[in-house]
């Protein structure tokens, strides 16, 4: 009986730690004050549990216990700083009134949360690490490992934005409709970072880290619960879409697979539905951005049934759309590699030596690697090896610099 | 709570600027000061004259010693302030967000230490 109930507070903890944390930092005030209640009520919930039975609504006894856990913790810290019986008092004023912990108001907190957490006042670093921290509950040492830094690195980084949160008084809010447009960009920003994080670690020896793009993606449908906004729809579509060819992109012995040369029977088809449904309802919304945009060109990429049906024609018109919301010379290099698909390897050649010789992308390895790749197949061999040369050059991921090595080796024996 | 609001811009924009130019600014600046006296919101500001009218102030070892200049030299100079009183960050970025200066400068916001007095 005992251990069922502890598997009960378990899996109590699993579902509502986060909302109880959510909604105890705005009864609080404080982030560390709710942290530390959060942890006393589930201890309680631990001994009492068995012994009481486990209650008719779980969330509001954690709320309640975690509040006067916070009342007691203020009381016995006052006796050695007086300034903090005031605020127990404050607190403790307001404690006799219900605990508003029905759903509407929960998930009004959990997006007090996410939007807190993703404040552009702190920065981008401490709100990925604080939202990972704070919205999924993951522990310092995961986010650090996640991100390849230390515990303490990761750790100073959550205290400081913390710090800044309590002393600049960042409050706990949902922001007005004005502030809203720039506010969810920077929470989208934050999930987009963690998915790609996950999706396409930066360096190391592993290509992907599946963990940090299933927490995206399940920070991305909270959003779209929470805030049904055309943006967060396009890029939870974005990240199903691409999360749909995992299996795909890694070859048995770990070695990158390019989309084209893809085995598309190991595409995820659930997500494919889930995600082109969400573009659809993005794209008919009339007020999408760059996301969904990218997530209807991964559509169009999910649709064909084999590489060499896909719709070109359409990726490019969608990339021309792309280009005038989000001028950057990535869209522009994308751009490019979809019109030599559309148009012939020469017309792609041209544009992306115009990127290049504006010396935009010079560092960018990928931008040589598709250089090379169009040259390899115009027959340009010298001009070929001397871009995936470049390319390697800069390259940090091991897949992806023994893809390069590969095709060198190639354009050697073929030449 | 109190913020301090620091404007930041490059002085040449200034010179620089046509006549008209600068009296629309001006004018803008005084529109501005006179909506947060009107909101409750103003405590203080003040415009401060050119970065080579600055010198830095420094006693070490009990000895003092002056020189030119400001403290740092950067690209945009601290050319003014505003002390605000703001219930929140959220609402100091609302305020900083009209001095006409972050249109063309930068504006930092630092919110004011607060020590307990020693009863």
């Amino acid at each position: 009986m005992a251990g069922s109930v502890r598997e009960t507070v378990d899996a109590v903890y699993r579902t509502e730690s986060r909302r109880v944390l959510a909604t105890l930092i705005r009864l609080l005030g404080d982030f560390t004050l709710a942290e530390e209640a959060l942890h006393d009520a589930f201890i309680a919930a631990v001994e009492q549990w068995p012994r009481d039975g486990v209650p008719l609504n779980p969330r509001t006894w954690l709320v309640s216990a975690g509040r006067f856990k916070a009342i007691d913790t203020l009381r016995r810290r006052a006796r050695f700083d007086a300034s903090l019986g005031d605020l127990a008092r404050h607190i403790e004023a307001t404690a006799d009134a219900p605990v508003d912990a029905d759903d509407e108001s929960v998930e009004d907190d959990r997006l007090r949360l996410i939007f807190t957490c993703c404040h552009p006042a702190l920065s981008p670093d401490a709100q990925v690490a604080l939202t990972l921290r704070e919205v999924c509950g993951l522990a310092t040492e995961a986010i650090a490992h996640a991100f390849l830094s230390g515990a303490p690195t990761v750790a100073q980084r959550i205290v400081r934005a913390k710090s800044k949160i309590r002393d600049a008084r960042i409050p706990y809010q949902i922001p007005s409709r004005v502030e809203l447009p720039e506010r969810l960009d920077a929470v989208l920003r934050v999930v987009y970072l963690i998915f790609n994080e996950g999706y396409s670690a930066s360096s190391g020896a592993s290509l992907t880290r599946r963990d940090l793009s299933a927490e995206a993606i399940r920070l991305g449908r909270l959003l779209v619960e929470l805030l049904p906004e055309p943006e967060a729809m396009g890029l939870l579509a974005m990240m199903l879409l691409h999360e749909s060819r995992r299996a795909a992109r890694t070859s048995a012995d770990g070695e990158l697979v390019l989309l084209g040369e893809q085995d598309r029977s190991q595409w995820n088809r659930e997500q494919i539905a889930e995600g082109a449904a969400l573009v659809e309802r993005a794209l008919g919304s009339r007020r999408f951005g760059p996301y969904t945009l990218q997530a209807a060109i991964a559509a169009v990429h999910a649709e064909a049934p084999n590489a060499g049906a896909t719709d070109w024609r359409q990726i490019v018109g969608l990339y021309d759309v792309l280009l005038r919301v989000e001028p950057t010379a990535i869209v522009e290099l994308n751009r490019a590699a979809a019109v030599a698909m559309h148009e012939g390897p020469a017309a792609g050649l041209r544009l992306i030596d115009a990127i290049l010789a504006r010396g935009d992308l010079a560092s960018y390895h990928l931008a040589h690697s598709a250089r090379a790749d169009l040259c390899r197949r115009l027959g340009r061999t010298a001009d070929a090896r001397e871009s995936y040369q470049r390319a390697l050059a800069l390259a940090r991921q091991e897949p992806e610099r023994r893809f390069l090595e590969r095709r060198l080796q190639e354009l050697h024996e073929t030449s | 709570m109190k913020y301090l609001c620091l404007i930041y811009d490059n002085e040449s924009t200034w010179a620089d600027m046509p006549h008209e130019q600068a009296e629309a600014m001006m004018g803008e600046y005084f529109a501005f000061t006179e909506s947060i006296r009107q909101s409750g919101q103003y405590i203080a500001g003040e415009a401060l004259q050119p970065v080579q009218t600055a010198t830095s102030v420094r006693v070490r070892n009990g000895k003092l010693s002056t020189t030119d200049g400001p403290f740092a030299e950067t690209k945009e100079q601290l050319g003014g302030f505003y002390m605000i009183e703001a219930k929140d960050l959220n609402d100091a970025i609302q305020v900083a967000s009209r001095i006409p200066s972050a249109r063309v400068g930068t504006v930092e916001v630092r919110p004011v230490q607060v020590f307990e007095q020693p009863t």
